[in-house]
């Protein structure tokens, strides 16, 4: 059981922990390092494309492998990079930050991380058998029905298995937040990240079926000879972009809304104050939800709907600057009148405010619709959503990462390093992006594989791709820490950022039943409280007792290779239906686990009383 | 009222940003140095916006910078509880309400142009309607195709169109998205293989060549998909339409190695691309390639890559362009032939150095539009394609 990783292990035994777990927090680390895998190779990508557009008329890689490059950076990074890598900070965090002992459903936990990692895997297999996807990371129809290699059945085989995971997780973590939290936390209690984790997976729960949908038609159209994007036989190829923009433009709230929470949380803590309208951001970010469900035409301002429709999406879009406004000046004021301490997860939080000021204001720009004429699919639009997604998403990630690192390792990551990597990163980014708005103005559109000499393109392109790699050199200081601090760091304290919030009273990292009583939450930032009011340690709100602990289980990694095979076997059937075989396979071993799982009665176990008692004092540490 | 002054001075600072922002880029292409209304309009709305934001940036950096200043902890201050405001309704309220009226200022000029840029009816003035000039434009992987409705003109990657009018444009596409855009002239729009036929309108204000380019990915050579637009002063576009249509592809070129390559041309090559005013597009039409800007789009006009083109294929030059699937196979001399017979092709006096001379012939454009009236049959043929294209459009609707 999870008890005995507590102990030093072989790497067998380690190996075989992970593969098994249920522990939200070992998956937590097991999304850290998928995401992380996948952020690295995006990130390769990214810089193969900037190499390439580094001169004009450059030949560095050709035609279809840049195609394949710049839809992979795409698809890696918003699908396979930052959503794990979020996943992993509200695996980590939010259970703790409600006083829960795990998520709602431990053992779907499991499996939505395994469907992700195999999804992953399954899409970029594409690199070593004949071309990965190339029809932009949009896949939009009919470029991508008329595809020729195998590139795009794996793009969608591949995202609609992550896709199940992703769903599974969002809906876990809403269970888990409406049925877990502790006495006392109330929901106008939360912690702004587990909000917005919440709301998040809202967005989840509603956006993805858009794209499971989208994605089943492709499939159809390109394995099984269905015509639904086919313009020759009568099928529209606007659905496509409707149907992936209704999925797309919410995503784009989910890898936004949990960053939001983190900086909520990093500039509540190093300003030493509470955060300020704590209503107003709660309230802020589910209008932001709302509104992310109504605006998705923005992206589909050229396509010829008509000024009516333009018009209305328009406003929609710019109305979502409101919300948007309210937290960054809740923000500022959060910091007005306390005193501030620049440790690193607060420097990525100081770094985001103007970052993403920026990217909202050309967000607007971009919606007014009129004005998109021109900036649509250009390098204006570039430089807006890695505004958005750089300077908030991943900003936040790595906001997140650092301050939670010692909930997940037990150790602090190496504070200079980190200030080094920040200021690498965040120079090497505006380098990189800033000037691509201007690159956009001056007639580069997106997905440009060469530009022709004397455009005026040259200069600006070059000081970009000399960005980039500014970002990789931060990038690689980053795993040399991680590497480092595993290695050198000091054990870190229970809570060494004087932090407000549960997650700060129990020990780094956690043991693995979290809480040993479950914590009585007397308002808002409850430890915050205790150590001002109280004795500076949460009280118990139960008498000790039994816990109750779910049985680790082997049975989501098998399922999830099960779907995989499954999908590999529906990939190539159309070019010799034996593939059939392969896709049997899979689906039985799919199933059968499936069988065991519901057939098979698994109740868990309990830690006694007195195993506790054992172990020492009774405080919540 | 501070913040009014201080929005006066950023709107200040702001019109010197637009003189900067008026460097930026070629003037051929860059958005930023319009040279036709649409452009000017989307600029003009693009300022604003860009005063509006900016007035919320400074607000937003003046707070950051003075926090930032202010509160760091200072030596000794390490157990000072600062007090836990929970917020300010007054401050709140103020930074809710203060964006809507910004967003209301931008939305309502913004509605307005997203309505004006593709009104494609006709403009009435005092001696009634206007006579419109429409093109149909097909986008192909990897050129582009015009057909001037009733005015019985092809032509394929160069579109010329007279100064001082707008000229209007039915777009489709016949295999994947591809998107048209001239950013000195208009914004672009999607020109799609299926649902509805958009439409939109495009005129520059002065005479020349502007670059033009696919902003949809299409495909391998999806950046290689460039066209240009020559406007040239109403007299000789007059003329072009009057030298474009009067073509007689069968007329033999002056030098002999051209008329060989005619020979040569006819049978391996006319089967997609057509020399005159032809429906034919499977190929780009060829009438003017002796006054082409660019070969393929893109690479630079001479002999040498007009030969390396025809031989390879243009397989390295535009990958994944469909000429490669063509099965002629054509001799050294055969190639020098056909390449000189190309580049003959020149049947009207108005080429694109018309548009860079500073020469301005006057006309109303009426000839063109009276012969219209008088060809029945390019007036049946702009008749269904109007049907069509009704038929269409409600259909998307």
């Amino acid at each position: 059981m999870s008890a005995t990783a507590n102990k030093k292990a072989g790497f067998g035994s380690v190996l075989w922990d992970y593969l098994t777990t249920v522990d939200h927090k070992k998956i937590a680390i097991l999304y850290l390092f998928g995401g992380f895998f996948f952020f690295i190779l995006g990130g390769l990508e990214a810089m193969l494309v900037r190499i390439q557009l580094i001169q004009p008329d450059n030949n560095f890689v050709s035609a279809q492998f840049y195609n394949e490059l710049m839809t992979m950076h795409g698809t890696t990074m918003i699908f396979l990079a930052a959503m794990p890598l979020l996943f992993a900070l509200m695996n980590i965090a939010m259970p703790l930050q409600i006083g829960a002992r795990d998520v709602a459903f431990p053992f779907v936990n499991a499996l939505g991380f395994w469907l992700f990692l195999v999804g992953g895997i399954v899409v970029n297999i594409s690199w070593f058998t004949g071309g990965a996807p190339d029809a932009g990371w949009t896949a939009y129809t009919p470029l991508s029905i008329f595809s020729e290699s195998h590139g795009l059945d794996y793009y969608s085989i591949g995202l609609q298995i992550a896709g199940f995971g992703t769903l599974m997780g969002g809906i876990n973590f809403l269970v888990t937040v409406i049925t877990m939290r502790t006495p006392g936390m109330t929901m106008m209690r939360m912690p702004l990240f587990s909000w917005t984790t919440f709301i998040a997976s809202v967005l989840i729960l509603f956006a993805f079926p858009a794209l499971t949908v989208g994605l089943f038609l492709l499939t159809f159209d390109r394995l099984f000879g269905a015509n639904f994007f086919d313009p020759s036989m009568g099928g529209n190829v606007i659905i496509w972009e409707h149907l992936f923009w209704i999925f797309g433009h919410p995503e784009v709230y989910i890898l936004i809304l949990p960053a939001f929470g983190v900086f909520s949380e990093v500039i509540s803590t190093f300003s030493k104050k509470r955060l300020f309208g704590y209503s107003s951001m709660v309230f802020a970010t589910v209008l932001i939800a709302f509104l992310g469900f109504m605006v998705w035409a923005h992206h589909m301002f050229t396509v010829g709907l008509g000024p009516i429709a333009n018009s209305i999406f328009a406003i929609a879009t710019m109305a979502i600057a409101v919300p948007t406004g309210i937290k960054i000046f809740n923000w500022l004021f959060t910091m007005w009148g306390g005193t501030l301490r620049f440790n690193s997860p607060m420097l990525f939080a100081l770094g985001f405010i103007p970052s993403f000021t920026i990217g909202g204001m050309t967000g607007v720009m971009l919606g007014a619709a009129a004005a998109d004429f021109q900036y649509h699919d250009t390098y204006f639009v570039v430089a807006h959503f890695h505004y958005v997604i750089v300077g908030g998403t991943v900003f936040g990630i790595f906001a997140g990462l650092i301050y939670w690192w010692p909930k997940m390792f037990g150790k602090v990551l190496n504070e200079t390093m980190n200030h080094w990597f920040f200021w690498l990163f965040f120079i090497g980014f505006h380098l990189t992006f800033f000037l691509q708005h201007f690159l956009g103005l001056m007639g580069m559109p997106r997905r440009y594989w060469v530009f022709l000499e004397g455009q005026g393109l040259d200069l600006f392109n070059l000081i970009s791709t000399i960005g980039a790699f500014f970002m990789a050199a931060g990038t690689i200081l980053f795993i040399y820490n991680m590497i480092w601090t595993a290695l050198k760091a000091p054990q870190a304290p229970a809570d060494p950022w004087d932090g407000r919030t549960l997650e700060w009273a129990i020990a780094s990292p956690p043991p693995f039943y979290n809480f040993k009583q479950l914590p009585l939450v007397r308002g808002l930032d409850p430890l915050w409280i205790e150590k001002t009011e109280g004795n500076g340690k949460m009280q118990p709100a139960e008498p000790l007792g039994d816990v109750h602990m779910p049985n680790n289980s082997f049975i989501p990694f098998v399922m999830s290779v099960g779907l995989g095979i499954a999908g590999i076997g529906i990939i190539y059937q159309v070019d010799n239906p034996m593939w059939w075989i392969v896709a049997a396979i899979g689906f039985i071993i799919f199933f059968g686990s499936m069988a065991v799982r519901s057939l098979k009665d698994d109740l868990g176990y309990h830690i006694h009383k007195e195993d506790f008692e054992k172990e020492g004092d009774g405080s919540n540490g | 009222m501070k913040g009014l002054t201080s929005k006066f001075k950023a709107v200040g600072a702001l019109m010197t940003l637009a003189l900067i922002l008026s460097g930026c880029g070629e003037e051929f292409l860059s958005a930023l140095r319009p040279q036709g209304q649409g452009a000017s309009d989307i600029l003009s709305l693009m300022i604003l916006s860009i005063a509006v934001m900016m007035f919320v940036f400074v607000v937003v950096m003046v707070i950051y910078v003075f926090v930032i200043l202010k509160f760091r902890q200072k030596k000794g201050q390490e157990d000072f509880i600062p007090e836990q405001v929970e917020g300010s309704h007054t401050l709140e309220t103020l930074w809710t309400v203060v964006p809507i009226f910004l967003i209301l200022i931008l939305a309502v000029p913004t509605v307005q142009y997203t309505f004006s840029l593709v009104d494609t009816s006709p403009q009435v003035s005092a001696e009634g309607e206007e006579d419109q000039i429409w093109i149909n434009v097909t986008g192909k992987q990897y050129w582009w195709h015009f057909e001037y409705d009733g005015m019985d003109v092809t032509t394929s990657q160069e579109l010329y169109i007279p100064t001082d009018r707008r000229v209007f444009l039915s777009l489709h596409s016949e295999d994947v998205i591809h998107s048209f855009w001239v950013p000195t002239l208009q914004g672009k729009i999607d020109v799609n293989p299926t649902g509805n036929r958009n439409e939109i309108w495009i005129d520059a204000e002065k005479e020349g060549v502007y670059w033009g380019k696919c902003a949809e990915f299409c495909g391998p050579s999806h950046s290689l998909m460039d066209f240009k637009v020559v406007a040239v002063s109403p007299g000789e576009f007059e003329q072009w339409v009057k030298d474009m249509r009067n073509i007689d592809p069968e007329a033999t070129p002056e030098s002999e190695v051209a008329a060989a390559g005619q020979e040569v041309f006819a049978n391996n090559c006319m089967s997609c691309h057509a020399n005159g005013t032809s429906p034919n597009k499977i190929g780009p039409n060829v009438s003017n390639f002796g006054d082409r800007e660019r070969i393929a789009g893109v690479l630079e006009y001479n002999k040498e890559n007009l030969i390396e083109w025809i031989e390879t294929k243009g397989k390295d030059m535009k990958p994944g362009n469909l000429m490669t699937s063509a099965a002629y196979d054509l001799s050294d001399e055969e190639l020098e032939q056909v390449a000189e017979y190309l580049m003959s092709l020149s049947p009207s006096e108005i080429t694109p150095e018309n548009a860079n001379d500073n020469e301005y012939i006057e006309s109303d454009l009426s000839d063109l539009f009276v012969d219209e009236e008088k060809d029945e049959s390019s007036q049946e043929k702009s008749e269904e394609e109007s049907e069509e294209d009704s038929e269409e459009d409600s259909d998307s609707n």
